[in-house]
C-alpha cells in the first residue's frame, strides 16, 4: 500500500468526497413534483379505476357478452346476468376484485361497446379490503362521476385504435 | 427519610432479584433477574457513596458480562427433564455448600460485631484524604501505593487473554479470510488487462 | 429549584422531590417534542440528498407528520404473537425507551442547568448506554421469532464491540479535562483551541478522537450505516419485526432520543457543550442552552447526512472497524495523550 493510499484511507477522503457530493446533491432543486398539490399530466391510455359508462340517455351500456370476465388475466371480474324485463340481456351482478385486478386494461380492450374502461383516477386507496371489492352499484358511480373524463379520453385515443 | 427510603428499595429489590434468579425456570429470566440484582447492587454502592464503584458495575458487570451471560443462555437448548435428573444426587452437595456459605456469613458478622477489625493503614489511619472525591481516592491508591499489585493483576489478565486466543485460535489451512487492506490498495490497472488478440488466435493470459 | 420550592415553605425533601420531578419534566417533554421533529428533519434531510420532497402534506411543510404517524400508531392494535414470551416482550420497549431518556439526567444545558450533578457524570453515561443493548436483546429473543434473534445476537455484539473504543475515546477526553463531570468538561474547553475557539475538536490529538467518537455513535445508536441490527434487507425489521403500534413508537421514540444523546454528547465532550463556539464575549449574549441546541441540531444533520451517503457495512466489516482498527487507534492514542499530559502538564 503506498503512502498516498494510507493517507488518503486514514483521513477517511473518500467518506469526505462522498459526502461532498450528497451535499451538493441537497441544495439541488427537487426532482420530484410536489406530489398531492402537483400532479403530472396523464395519457388518455392511463389505467385507472375501473368505472361502468351509461349511454347518454341514462342506459346502461354492458349488454353482459362477458367478454372481459373471460379474458381477464387475474380472474377478478365476475359477472352474472338475466334477461330484463324488457327482454334485454343486461347483468345482474358485475363485481370487480380491485385486490386481483392487476391494470392489464385487457377488459377494456375485450369490451364490444366501451361499458367497462379503466379511468384516469389513481387515488381510490381504502381504509379496509372490503372497499377495494367493487360492485356494479360502484362501478356504475364511478362511471357517473368521471364520464367526461372518460369520454375525452377514449376520444383522444379514438385516432389510434 | 428519603435515604432510608432508598435504601431499603434497594435492599429488598436486590435480595428479592437474587432469590429469583435461582428460582426462575427459564434460564434467560434468571439472567434478567441477575441483571436486576447487579443494578440494585450499584443503588446501593451510590448510597455508601462509593458512586465510581457503583457505576463501574453497572458498566462492567451489567453492561458486559451480564450481556455475554444472556448471549450463550439465549442460545441453548435447555433441557429441563434432563437439568431436574441430577437433582436428587447432587441435594447432598448443594446442602453442604449452603451450610458453609451461611456458616461463612454468621462467622463475619460475629466478627463484624465483635469490632476488632481495623481495615486500612496499619495504623489505622485513612488511607486518602477526607475530602477527596471517589474517582481521587481510588486513583491514588491503585496508581501509588498498590501500584506494583495494580500493574501485576493487569499483567496476569493479559496472560489470561492471550492463554484463551492462543487455546482457541486455530490456523484453518482451507480457510480463505478477507484481506481488506490488500484488497483496497488493488488498482483498476492492476485489476485488468487490455488485450487485442488476432483474429482465430485466441490468447493466453 | 429546591430553593424555589424551600422558599414556598416546604421541608427540604419535599423540595427536592418536587424540584427533580419538574427538572425530568422540563427535560423529558420538549425531548420527546424534539424526537417527533428530529424524526420529520431526518426524512426530509434523507428525501432531500436523494432529491425527494419528503413529508409534506400533514400541516405546514409538512412539520406535523410525526405527530400524525404517532396517532396513527397509537391507535393500532397491540399484537403479541402467541409463541412470545409475553412479560419480556411488552418490558423490552420499555426498557428501550427507559434508558434513552435516563442519560440526558446528566447533560449540562447551561452553567450549571443539569438535573444531577454528579462528579461521575460520564461513567454514567457511559453505563446508562450500555443498558441499551438490552432492550433490542429482549426483543428479539422474546419474539420468538428467527429475525430478531438474529437482530438480538447481532445487536449484542455490535454495541459492546464499540463499547470498548468508545470507552478509550472517553478516556481520552477525561484526561484532557482532568474531570468525569460534564459540566467541568465544558468548562474546560473554555478556549482550549489557541485561547479562541471553544471546543477540545481543536486539539491535534482528540480531533481524531472525536471522529471515532462520531462514528463510533452512530454504531451505538445502531445508525446507517451501522443499522445491521434492523437490516431491513436480510432481517425483515430486525428485533422490532414483531413489535406494533405503542411498543413499536417506543422503539421508535427511543432510538432517535438515543441519537439525540449522542449529538448531545459530540457537542458536550467535544465541541464546547453550552459554550459559544468562538471565545467572543457578544456570543455570551445568547443563552447557552440555544448553543447547545444548535451544535445537537448541527451533529444531527451530520447524522442524516452520513445516513443519506454511505451504504450500509457488512457484519464481518463493521466487526473488523471496531476491534482491529476503532480499538488499537483508541487505545494508542490514550497512551499519546496521557504521555502528551505527563509531558506538558504535569512536567514529566
Amino acid at each position: 500500500m503506498s503512502v498516498a493510499q494510507l493517507v488518503k484511507s486514514f483521513t477517511l477522503w473518500e467518506f469526505l468526497k462522498a459526502h461532498a457530493l450528497t451535499l451538493k446533491y441537497f441544495f439541488k432543486p427537487k426532482a420530484t413534483i410536489n406530489y398531492p398539490f402537483e400532479k403530472n399530466p396523464l395519457s388518455p391510455r392511463f389505467r385507472g379505476e375501473h368505472a361502468l359508462r351509461r349511454y347518454p340517455n341514462g342506459e346502461e351500456r354492458c349488454i353482459a357478452c362477458k367478454l372481459c370476465e373471460a379474458v381477464c388475466p387475474a380472474q377478478a371480474i365476475t359477472i352474472e346476468a338475466e334477461p330484463r324485463n324488457d327482454g334485454s340481456r343486461r347483468t345482474t351482478r358485475y363485481d370487480i376484485d380491485m385486490t386481483k385486478c392487476i391494470f392489464c386494461g385487457f377488459c377494456q380492450e375485450a369490451c364490444p361497446v366501451d361499458a367497462i374502461v379503466e379511468g384516469p383516477n389513481l387515488e381510490y386507496s381504502t381504509e379496509t379490503r372490503e372497499e377495494l371489492l367493487y360492485d356494479k352499484a360502484k362501478l356504475l358511480a364511478n362511471g357517473d362521476k368521471w364520464e367526461r373524463a372518460l369520454a375525452a379520453n377514449l376520444e383522444a385515443d379514438a385516432p389510434y385504435r | 427519610m428519603i435515604h432510608v427510603f432508598a435504601f431499603y428499595l434497594f435492599a429488598v429489590l436486590t435480595i428479592a432479584s437474587g432469590a429469583v434468579t435461582i428460582l426462575a425456570r427459564n434460564p434467560v429470566h434468571s439472567v434478567l433477574w441477575l441483571i436486576l440484582a447487579f443494578f440494585n447492587a450499584a443503588g446501593l454502592m451510590v448510597l455508601v457513596g462509593a458512586e465510581f464503584i457503583a457505576m463501574l458495575l453497572v458498566i462492567v458487570y451489567v453492561g458486559a458480562v451480564a450481556v455475554l451471560f444472556l448471549f450463550v443462555v439465549m442460545m441453548l437448548d435447555i433441557d429441563f427433564a434432563e437439568l431436574r435428573a441430577g437433582f436428587v444426587k447432587n441435594f447432598p452437595l448443594g446442602m453442604l455448600i449452603a451450610v458453609v456459605l451461611l456458616a461463612e456469613i454468621v462467622l463475619g458478622v460475629g466478627a463484624y460485631k465483635a469490632g476488632a477489625m481495623h481495615l486500612g493503614t496499619p495504623d489505622g489511619t485513612a488511607i486518602t484524604a477526607p475530602g477527596a472525591s471517589n474517582i481521587a481516592a481510588i486513583g491514588q491508591l491503585m496508581y501509588g501505593r498498590y501500584l506494583f499489585l495494580f500493574e501485576a493483576s493487569g499483567l496476569v489478565l493479559l496472560v489470561a487473554m492471550i492463554g484463551a486466543i492462543v487455546l482457541t485460535h486455530r490456523q484453518r489451512s482451507d480457510s480463505r479470510g478477507q484481506n481488506v487492506a490488500k484488497q483496497n490498495a488493488r488498482r483498476p490497472d492492476e485489476a485488468t488487462i487490455n488485450m487485442k488478440p488476432e483474429v482465430g488466435k485466441g490468447m493466453t493470459l | 429549584m429546591t430553593a424555589f420550592f424551600q422558599n414556598l415553605g416546604m421541608s427540604y425533601e419535599w423540595a427536592w422531590a418536587i424540584a427533580t420531578i419538574c427538572g425530568i419534566l422540563l427535560i423529558a417533554l420538549p425531548l420527546m417534542l424534539g424526537v417527533a421533529m428530529i424524526i420529520y428533519a431526518d426524512r426530509k434531510i434523507w428525501a432531500a440528498m436523494a432529491l425527494r420532497r419528503g413529508p409534506n402534506v400533514v400541516g405546514p411543510f409538512g412539520l406535523l407528520q410525526s405527530f400524525a404517524d404517532g396517532l396513527k400508531v397509537f391507535l393500532q392494535e397491540t399484537i403479541v404473537p402467541s409463541a412470545a414470551n409475553k412479560g419480556i416482550f411488552l418490558i423490552a420497549p420499555i426498557v428501550t425507551f427507559t434508558v434513552a431518556l435516563l442519560a440526558w439526567a446528566v447533560i449540562p444545558f447551561n452553567s450549571g442547568a443539569v438535573l444531577a450533578d454528579i462528579n461521575v457524570g460520564l461513567l454514567y453515561v457511559l453505563a446508562i448506554s450500555s443498558l441499551g443493548v438490552y432492550g433490542t436483546v429482549m426483543a428479539g429473543w422474546a419474539s420468538n421469532s428467527k429475525y430478531p434473534f438474529f437482530s438480538a445476537m447481532r445487536a449484542s455484539a455490535q454495541m459492546i464491540s464499540y463499547e470498548v473504543s468508545i470507552g478509550f475515546i472517553l478516556i481520552c477526553v477525561v484526561l484532557w479535562a482532568n474531570s468525569f463531570n460534564l459540566n467541568e468538561i465544558v468548562l474546560a474547553q473554555k478556549g482550549a483551541g489557541l485561547g479562541f475557539v471553544n471546543g477540545f475538536w481543536f486539539n491535534i490529538l482528540l480531533f481524531p478522537m472525536w471522529v471515532m467518537f462520531l462514528i463510533s455513535g452512530m454504531a451505538e445508536t445502531g445508525r446507517a450505516p451501522f443499522d445491521l441490527t434492523e437490516a431491513e434487507s436480510e432481517l425483515v425489521a430486525g428485533f422490532q419485526t414483531e413489535y406494533s403500534s405503542m411498543s413499536f413508537a417506543l422503539y421508535w421514540l427511543g432510538e432517535y432520543a438515543n441519537v439525540l444523546l449522542m449529538c448531545a454528547l459530540n457537542a458536550t465532550l467535544f465541541f464546547g457543550g453550552w459554550l459559544p463556539p468562538f471565545e467572543i464575549p457578544f456570543l455570551y449574549w445568547v443563552p447557552g442552552f440555544v448553543w447547545l441546541l444548535l451544535k445537537i441540531l448541527f451533529f444531527f444533520f451530520i447524522f442524516s447526512w452520513v445516513k443519506a451517503t454511505v451504504p450500509r457495512y457488512r457484519y464481518d466489516q463493521l466487526m473488523r472497524l471496531g476491534w482491529k482498527v476503532f480499538l488499537p487507534v483508541s487505545l494508542g492514542f490514550v497512551v499519546l495523550v496521557s504521555g502528551w499530559l505527563m509531558f506538558t502538564r504535569y512536567g514529566a
